[in-house]
């Protein structure tokens, strides 16, 4: 096991990992901007190093300096958590090139998935089921045109080095194709130096359902069953929750084969999610590999009863798994509670929390970094705490959000508490009848 | 005033965060200064000056200038582990800084690390340091060096002036916006 990790993130996830490594006995080293000094996780780690200013790219995103970090601390491993450096191959072939573990994926694996137009191609040669498309990157607009005349409209053209809805553009018919074409190239080439496209056939009123993996040294592969994630917008996760009320036996046990197909064919080393849209008729097709924790691991984690940063850690060091599936015990639902505003179109709130009472009680879990009289830099994502509600049923664990979110006090900024608040009583939702399109007709 | 009394206060003292504190009571008079903490894992030297004053005055119980900021001292829920914190850059030795700013202009500038490493006062444990309080030094001199991942980068220096204080010894790690060096730059 190692002797010391240090945590290259912040906010709830750094405080989370802390917490794990503190129970299994590990050292911890928080690593923090000048911007979050005051910050829980620096106070609850055993140690701390300024990194850098406050913007992400010289601090977070800085990759010398937090191997230097590394290095006059004496950590054995790094834990990257998610976001920031978490699927950058470059860091992880850096932390191994100077002898700490990166407790994450390799860089080929990495690369493997990042490249989304290789991973499709590498899951069709699985055997995994995907969405109809272009083999690989499309050359030019004359074969884009011709391939989506052969998939049929609606298509969706797709930036391959993408992410976060950027250098996507869904077209309907085949007039408006070349302006389309056009605009997601410009676009990806700002956003990430590379224009390079593929298309996929447009899956109508989708679901977002992932497969949460793990997969040991061996090459052993497990999953821990799904989380429905279609609550989203702008391609942001909002809520989650498992099962998902839309999942049978027979799919939760054809997706979970897949996503094990998955793992397997990249050889694949540690916890990920396989992520898939599921269509009307249950047809899923792959959509992408996260290649580390997600935010919405704890809906996972009180269903099957395990912590899966600890699993994470203890697969980097190198223990074996037993190779069983878990499925869901307990219903989970999590509301990510941001610093916005969500009657002014989620406009960003930062500022100074001046009053904050966090819920209690019976199947209430909440992750957070903030405190009452704690500043919220301006400088980072938005997202300042997880409420999470565990019951027998799907119903009770409803109830219970509804009398957690009813508890939860912040003051002195906007959050998101009143949208969730508003979701747990909008009758789709409550049905279990929603889809990626629940948000595009929701009204505050 | 017994030895277990004094014994008590200097621990009070060293946890309370402050560098100076003079207490005169009856017949004895007490100076406890706490200096910075340069490396982790040392513990604070404490020093403790006990005289016997010719006096019958009340207690006087004097503080020289508090510690901005200790780690102790936070509006979040206090966890026991924030006494055992030891954060590289403790606040301890921004006191200094602090303390040096008030007793002196408040002219001088202060080098702060902008990178994260090893500090050194020299090329090698051979060589004699770059710099020496007392010094006086040109705008592109070699002040140390900071060590990361293998490679020695040499800091330079901005300005021009004289070396007021070292406040990093060497070979200790530092941090990020770390002080390094004092320079007057008149």
């Amino acid at each position: 096991m190692f002797n010391k990790i240090l945590i290259a993130n912040r906010g709830e996830i750094a405080l989370r990992v802390i917490r794990t490594c503190k129970e299994m006995g590990v050292k911890t080293v928080a690593v923090y901007s000048t911007a979050d000094k005051d910050s829980l996780h620096v106070r609850f780690a055993d140690e701390a190093v300024c990194i850098g200013p406050p913007s992400s790219s010289e601090s977070y995103l800085n990759i010398p300096n937090i191997i230097a970090a590394a290095e006059i601390t004496n950590a054995d491993a790094v834990h990257p958590g998610y976001g920031f450096l978490a699927e950058n191959s470059n860091f992880s072939k850096i932390c191994a090139e100077n002898g700490i573990k990166f407790i994450g994926a390799s860089p080929k694996m990495i690369d493997g998935m990042g490249d989304k137009a290789a991973a499709k191609a590498t899951m069709e040669k699985a055997g995994v089921p995907t969405i109809p498309g272009s083999k690989g990157l499309i050359k030019d607009f004359n074969e884009c045109h011709k391939i989506a005349l052969e998939i049929g409209y609606p298509i969706m053209l797709k930036a391959t080095a993408g992410g976060g809805g950027k250098g996507m553009r869904l077209v309907w018919d085949s007039e408006k194709l070349e302006d389309a074409w056009k605009s997601a190239k410009q676009e990806s080439k700002a956003a990430f130096g590379n224009d390079g496209m593929y298309m996929e056939k447009f899956i109508e009123d989708p679901r977002h359902i992932e497969i949460q993996i793990i997969s040991d040294c061996k090459g052993r592969a497990a999953h821990l069953s799904e989380r429905d994630c279609s609550i989203q917008r702008r391609h942001q996760k909002l809520a989650e929750e498992t099962p998902s009320p839309f999942m049978t036996k027979k799919l939760r046990t054809d997706m979970g084969e897949a996503a094990i197909k998955a793992a397997e064919a990249v050889n694949y080393e540690g916890v990920g999610t396989v992520e898939f849209l599921v269509d009307k008729h249950r047809n899923f097709y792959f959509m992408e590999m996260n290649t580390r924790i997600q935010v919405e691991h704890p809906v996972t984690e009180e269903v099957v009863d395990y912590d899966l940063i600890k699993e994470q850690i203890k697969v980097a060091a190198g223990i074996e798994i037993s190779g069983k599936n878990y499925l869901p015990q307990l219903h989970a639902i999590e509301c990510r509670i941001n610093a916005e505003d969500p009657i002014n179109d989620f406009r960003p709130s930062p500022g100074m929390i001046t009053n904050f009472h966090a819920p209690g009680g019976h199947g209430i879990r909440v992750d957070t970094h903030v405190y009452a009289n704690y500043m919220i830099p301006p400088f980072y994502d938005s997202m300042i705490a997880k409420v999470i509600t565990v019951a027998q049923t799907r119903e009770e664990a409803i109830s219970k959000m509804e009398r957690a979110l009813n508890e939860f006090i912040i003051e002195g900024i906007k959050t998101t508490i009143p949208f969730h608040q508003k979701l747990m009583k909008d009758e789709a939702f409550r049905k279990g009848d929603y889809t990626t399109k629940f948000m595009d007709s929701f009204k505050m | 005033m017994d030895l277990k009394d004094i014994q008590e206060l200097i621990k009070f003292v060293a946890k309370s965060g402050a560098t100076e504190v003079e207490l005169e009571i009856d017949n004895v008079k007490i100076s406890i200064k706490s200096p910075a903490k340069k490396r982790r894992g040392v513990p604070d030297e404490i020093s403790a000056v006990i005289q016997q004053a010719p006096t019958t005055q009340p207690p006087i119980v004097q503080q020289a200038p508090i510690v901005q900021q200790a780690p102790i001292v936070q509006q979040a829920p206090i966890v026991q582990q924030t006494q055992e914190n030891t954060s590289i850059n403790d606040s301890q030795s921004s006191s200094n800084e602090e303390k040096l700013n008030t007793e002196t202009s408040s002219n001088y500038i202060t080098v702060k690390a902008s990178m994260i490493g090893t500090f050194y006062r020299s090329a090698s444990p051979e060589n004699p340091p770059f710099v020496n309080v007392g010094d006086t030094i040109q705008k592109g001199d070699t002040l140390c060096i900071i060590e990361a991942m293998k490679l020695f980068n040499e800091i330079e220096s901005e300005i021009s002036g004289t070396i007021i204080k070292v406040l990093v010894d060497d070979a200790s790690p530092i941090e990020f916006d770390q002080p390094l060096f004092l320079i007057d730059p008149s």
